[in-house]
């Protein structure tokens, strides 16, 4: 680094102990690293290695038991250390502001969003007609429908995406000089977090904001970073220029995450992912030896004994490793999981038609608006077959899934049809072969398991009742799905909350195959995940499905993983199936408008440069939607294609393109092709 | 095996809430305070100096001494063996009404609360109005309707009394925790609605429900005494707390205090104590 420049921020072998139980805990140890003006650093790791405590500590934010025991916080080459409340105030009031990582506590639920915002501006000087104006000029620079009606809302009135633009409206409110960004994107949209990442560039371009990035996502680090470090375990065991690090990542630990991630190309069929083996350490463990040696392929006794240094890979690019000319060349790590067989009940072969969807809708009334939030949908359903849906939130994808289980009641003339045979609409009117035959994985673990329950428990009741189990023989079962599940025998008593993020997701999807399910719909199953544990579930879940031929419906907003697992795809905009057809299909072109856009919108982890397709404006609300096509208003190929009048007036029909494949779109096959060539 | 790790497991959430109740020193003063009151309230008749009726026509209305610790009131009555034994009272009948309208009250907060809609609203339209009748105007009527003080009509009164404040309490909770996905978890396998609600809700809302069991139970003590103070509230002669302070305080304006303060000083330390451990509680359990 040029030394002419003062940095921003600049840690110096900051060292963070956090207070449990009287015990000090160390979480950082010796991390280094500098942000120069307009620079955007991005930290990656996994969860709990350090990486929001590097920015509660460089914002000194730190938790009342968190202390930093050694090294120094340098702020534009003033050490804040150990400055009084006052200046820290002063501080975060004009100089640094952040983005939390969740958007529901970030916001206060008592305060209407419009003045929470204004309260910024007011802090500044601006009088208050003055400030909720302003307020509504930021909501509208982040992208936000109606940005006068979300103004009147309360926070638990927003989805988590609205609810996190609105945090960094409000983060950006105040012209900071350092922004830290704590995992800022992660429950967003594509098109969302491509068009806050965009913003985020914008600001730093116009004003020479400095950015702290922290994320688990490396496709979006590398994508927003000019400079990457790596944490595991607290330590910094990687570091440099983002090209570099990416393009030839030389600890194991990068190599192991890169390889982690299901990548363009990757399918279920063909390749396996790549885990992590082992589990990060617990909270304030001592090492003697390298951080990583315990999970490492490359370890040996040098490792373990002796702390490695940073080592000179290239310019500016280090490592903390002994081996690291060998760390590309590591070894790959496939699990091979052994699974219990359990009786077959499915004898059909792979790809019969299973579920069969049609006409589904539904409508809610929310103050005596009617607001359509599913329309006309229609999907099936092979044996054996992922069927993936994407689209936006409020694209209307747990919805469908709730329909589709019963807990939601469709409106007339909506069909389910599971192995030709009509479901009862409501959940309580289908017999227990029906309930059991389709279940769920929902995405958050926390609230989908009972944390007053165990786990043998929670997975013995749900045999019980499905499957009809004496109590005894439930229990036995539930404990051959929890090992299955890789969940060991000493956590089957524990309750939720002493597992790992990872492991209740597994408990989650015992409880969903205690039933012997045919279906068992995946609600963003992995999106809380770290993304070693995210490559375990998937392979996991891929297990079950060969050995069961169990079908999946797999919602989630990560494309990545949806086009690994699935074997067909339909993606949903508005309530209604815009595209649907075979996955190669679906993914490869030539594709429907809005496909188009959202694949473009994501982060490419190869770093190769891709046009974007901006979808234009903002999601309009399902309870006033635009006439005629309902994307036309944002439709990127709407103009030019010669279709315009008819995109404006009429609702096109989800026709069939090519033989399986569908798509809701005015513009022939051809002249799209020929568009998108 | 798996039984005892997951005893095992849920000793360890509880034991280091304990630990950390253990510490805190509002608990401790807390329940100290109520610990001798329950004791006394047991074992009266042991630590009580005198016979509670024992009257000593040479000591009538005497000042605290060796002899009487805390005096004698205008019979001759030992006012500390008075106090002892008039504990039980007090908490039996507090406990047993906070009870009755926990019981009632948590029950219908969990159904309102999860069933939603028309029947929650029209239940609580009712719970509202019977708060909003005073719990003394109530007492006073049905003293007046049945011609004498009863303790099981005091129970009724303060438990029925209670009941709308249980309910809103535990509706709240249950509305937040009937959103989360187990409950439709629940539902996924096939649950019947009284299992969801007492198997699945009640064990997630209990913690808030013991706190507001113990806020509940503050407000006991106060309105028994008030209503014995009154002469609405228990069969008449009883050592109790609120009668003695009714039979005594005209006194107080010769000069004679002890009688009426160390029943009040009573009254107000265990009504003190239950509202320390329940501040303790709401702390602890972050509530």
């Amino acid at each position: 680094m040029s030394t002419s420049i003062t940095p921003t921020l600049e840690l110096r072998g900051l060292e963070v102990a956090y207070t449990v139980r009287g015990i000090d805990r160390q979480v950082l140890r010796d991390v280094s690293f500098s942000i120069a003006p307009g620079e955007a650093y991005g930290l990656v790791g996994e969860s709990g290695c350090g990486k929001s405590t590097a920015a509660f500590a460089a914002m000194r934010y730190l938790p009342r038991n968190g202390k930093i025991t050694g090294g120094s916080i340098l702020f534009e080459g003033k050490d804040i250390v150990d400055i009084g409340e006052e200046d820290v105030a002063q501080l975060r009031r004009s100089a640094i502001s952040m983005v939390y990582q969740n958007p529901a506590t970030a916001l206060n639920p008592t305060i209407r969003i419009g003045k929470q915002i204004a309260e910024v501006f007011e802090l500044d000087g601006a009088s208050k007609s003055d400030a909720l104006a302003m307020a509504q000029a930021a909501l509208t620079k982040v992208q936000i429908s109606d940005p006068a009606q979300v103004m009147r809302r309360y926070a638990h009135q927003l989805s988590g995406g609205m609810a996190q633009r609105v945090v960094i409206a409000m983060a950006l409110a105040s012209n900071p000089r350092l922004l830290v960004m704590d995992e800022p994107t992660t429950g967003l949209d594509a098109t969302v977090e491509a068009e806050v990442l965009d913003l985020v560039r914008e600001l730093r371009r116009d004003t020479g904001t400095a950015v702290l990035f922290i994320s688990h996502n490396l496709g979006v680090i590398r994508n927003m970073c000019d400079r990457v470090g790596v944490l595991y375990a607290g330590a910094l065991v990687e570091q440099g220029a983002t090209a570099d690090l990416f393009n030839n990542p030389s600890h194991p630990y990068t190599v192991g995450l890169l390889r982690c991630i299901p990548r363009g190309g990757l399918h279920k069929s063909t390749d396996r992912l790549d885990t992590i083996p082992g589990t990060p350490p617990a909270l304030g463990t001592h090492f003697d030896g390298c951080v990583f040696a315990a999970r490492c392929a490359l370890a040996d006794d040098k490792c373990r004994t002796e702390l490695p240094q940073m080592v000179t890979i290239s310019g500016a690019h280090v490592a903390r490793c002994f081996h690291s000319d060998k760390a590309s060349s590591m070894p790959r790590s496939v699990e091979q999981i052994e699974i219990q067989s359990t009786p077959t009940h499915h004898l059909a072969n792979v790809g019969e038609s299973l579920l069969d969807v049609s006409h589904l809708s539904k409508v809610f009334t929310q103050d005596g608006h009617r607001i359509r939030v599913i329309n006309d949908v229609s999907l099936s359903l092979g044996v054996g077959e992922t069927l993936g849906l994407v689209g936006e939130s409020g694209s209307g994808k747990t919805t469908i899934a709730k329909l589709v289980l019963g807990l939601v009641v469709p409106e007339e003339g909506g069909v389910i049809k599971l192995d030709g045979k009509g479901l009862a609409k409501t959940l309580n009117r289908r017999d227990v072969q029906d309930v059991g035959a389709m279940q769920i994985v929902f995405q958050n673990p926390d609230q989908a398991l009972n944390r007053r329950h165990s786990v043998t428990r929670i997975v013995s009741r749900a045999v019980e009742r499905l499957r009809g189990f004496s109590a005894q023989s439930s229990i036995e079962r539930a404990h051959e799905l929890l090992l299955g599940m890789r969940v060991e025998a000493t956590l089957h008593g524990a309750r939720p909350v002493q597992l790992s993020g990872g492991l209740k997701q597994r408990v989650a999807i015992a409880r969903a195959f205690a039933g012997a399910p045919q279906i068992v719909l995946c609600d963003e199953p992995t999106s809380a995940l770290d993304v070693s544990v995210q490559a375990a579930i998937l392979n996991l879940l891929v297990d079950l499905q060969k050995q069961d031929k169990t079908s999946f419906i797999f919602i989630s907003h990560d494309l990545g993983v949806v086009r690994y697992i699935s074997d067909r795809i339909a993606v949903l905009y508005l309530g209604r199936v815009v595209e649907f057809g075979a996955s190669q299909r679906v993914f490869n072109g030539p594709f429907h408008p809005y496909t188009e856009a959202l694949l473009s919108s994501v982060p490419n982890i190869d770093g190769s440069i891709r046009k974007r397709i901006p979808l234009t404006g903002v999601v309009p609300s399902p309870s006033n939607p635009p006439s005629g096509c309902v994307l036309n208003p944002r439709c990127p190929r709407k103009v030019g294609s010669g279709y315009e009048s008819m995109c404006e007036s009429e609702e096109p029909n989800l026709n069939e393109v090519e033989p399986g494949h569908f798509m809701r779109c005015h513009i022939p096959m051809a002249k799209l092709k020929q568009l998108q060539s | 095996m798996t039984d005892k790790t997951a005893k095992q497991a849920q000793q360890t959430e509880l034991s280091e809430r304990l630990a950390v109740l253990k510490k805190n020193k509002a608990f401790i003063v807390g329940a100290s305070i109520l610990a001798f009151w329950v004791f006394s309230a047991i074992f009266g008749k042991l630590i009580a100096r005198y016979d509670q009726d024992f009257m000593d026509y040479e000591a009538v209305n005497s000042a605290p001494s060796l002899k009487y610790w805390f005096g004698t009131d205008q019979s001759g009555r030992d006012v500390y063996s008075r106090v002892i034994v008039g504990s039980r009272i007090i908490i039996v009948i507090s406990f047993l009404a906070t009870l009755l309208g926990a019981f009632i009250g948590a029950s219908l907060g969990l159904i309102a609360g999860y069933l939603k809609g028309r029947f929650d609203m029209v239940l609580m339209r009712i719970l509202e109005a019977i708060s909003a009748i005073p719990v003394i105007i109530i007492a006073l009527l049905a003293v007046a309707a049945i011609g004498r003080s009863s303790s099981i009509i005091t129970i009724l009164i303060i438990g029925l009394i209670f009941t709308p404040n249980v309910a809103r309490t535990v509706r709240a909770a249950v509305l937040g925790e009937s959103e989360l996905e187990y409950v439709a978890a629940a539902k996924l396998r096939t649950e019947k609605t009284g299992h969801i609600l007492f198997r699945e809700v009640l064990p997630n809302v209990l913690p808030t429900l013991i706190v507001e069991f113990t806020v509940r139970l503050g407000y006991a003590i106060f309105a028994v005494a008030t209503l014995s103070f009154l002469g609405a509230g228990l069969e008449a002669g009883s050592p109790d707390w609120g009668t003695q302070v009714a039979d005594t305080w005209s006194l107080i304006f010769t000069n004679i205090w002890w009688p009426t303060l160390f029943p009040s000083l009573a009254i107000a330390s265990i009504a003190v104590s239950i509202n320390l451990i329940s501040d303790a509680l709401l702390e602890v359990f972050e509530l």
